[in-house]
């Protein structure tokens, strides 16, 4: 049961992932990449992290997905054909290409790991241990990233705003 | 038909963040491109959400939250800008801001 959830999963994240890069229409490809986060969030689930899973759909399908439409709308934009290839630009693809397929290649060919998921405590599973985690370990970077959003908050604000001239700034 | 161990998530981590590479380097439309780099941070917390569950350690899971926050800002910012760059030239392909080429 686990294993055919598994495969479902995988198969939507990979087959959705695709669909984003290849798409034609920017909508369709926004679509796409909403199936794919839903597949992500299965896996974590399947992988016992509830609350990330939850918080992933939450986060990513609730905003940024719905941003990205936003955006795609307000624009009206075409998603365009692929970029052409050309010079350094082919040996930098073709070097990186190389790179990432001998990466995928060396995890297909790695021993596997015998460490079967019934042998391990699930500890993603209680909220109670991100709380202490993040309110003990983690207080800083809390604190850092509460900063950061105020930061991106204001400087969305300060960007999107349309700034007119004035007479007396000058 | 693929079992759920630890290689074949990172596996499917490791496919999905080539996925959002090519993305990146293969579409035109800024809008895409930044699909893509959402595409590999969401890759990335699959393989640290594995890593986290099969060695028993929370930390890993508590990352995710921080990818996820910046994420969040990265796209509030990312879209603000490619608005912006709307806005003043009327063209979101990559292929024709060129402004800093010459």
């Amino acid at each position: 049961m686990g294993s055919l959830l598994f495969n479902f999963f995988a198969l939507l994240t990979v087959i959705c992932a695709v669909g984003v890069v290849v798409n034609k229409n920017a909508v369709n490809a926004a679509m796409c990449f909403l199936l794919s986060l839903v597949g992500v969030a299965g896996l974590f689930v399947l992988l016992d992290a509830y609350l990330l899973a939850f918080v992933l759909l939450l986060v990513y399908a609730g905003a940024v997905v719905a941003l990205f439409l936003f955006i795609i709308m307000l624009l009206d934009v075409q998603a365009g054909g692929k970029a052409k290839l050309r010079g350094i630009t082919a040996g930098a693809a073709a070097i990186s290409a190389a790179v990432l397929a001998l990466g995928v290649l060396t995890i297909v060919r790695a021993p596997q790991t015998e460490t079967a998921l019934a042998e391990v405590e699930p500890v993603g599973a209680s909220l109670k241990l991100y709380a202490y985690q993040l309110f003990t370990t983690y207080l800083l970077p809390v604190q850092i990233m509460g900063f950061l959003l105020l930061i991106a908050m204001l400087g969305v604000i300060v960007i999107s705003k349309k700034i007119e001239a004035r007479e007396d700034v000058k | 038909m693929i079992e759920p161990t630890l290689n074949n998530y990172v596996l499917i981590s490791a496919v999905l963040f080539a996925i959002g590479f090519f993305g990146v380097l293969l579409r035109r439309n800024t809008l895409m491109i930044f699909m893509g780099l959402e595409l590999m941070l969401v890759a990335s917390t699959l393989g640290l959400v594995a890593f986290s569950r099969f060695n028993g350690v929370p930390d890993g899971n508590v990352f995710v939250f921080f990818i996820l926050t910046v994420a969040a800002a990265e796209v509030a910012v990312g879209l603000a800008i490619i608005v912006a760059l709307f806005r003043k030239r009327g063209t979101v392909q990559v292929d024709e801001l060129n402004a800093l080429k010459n």
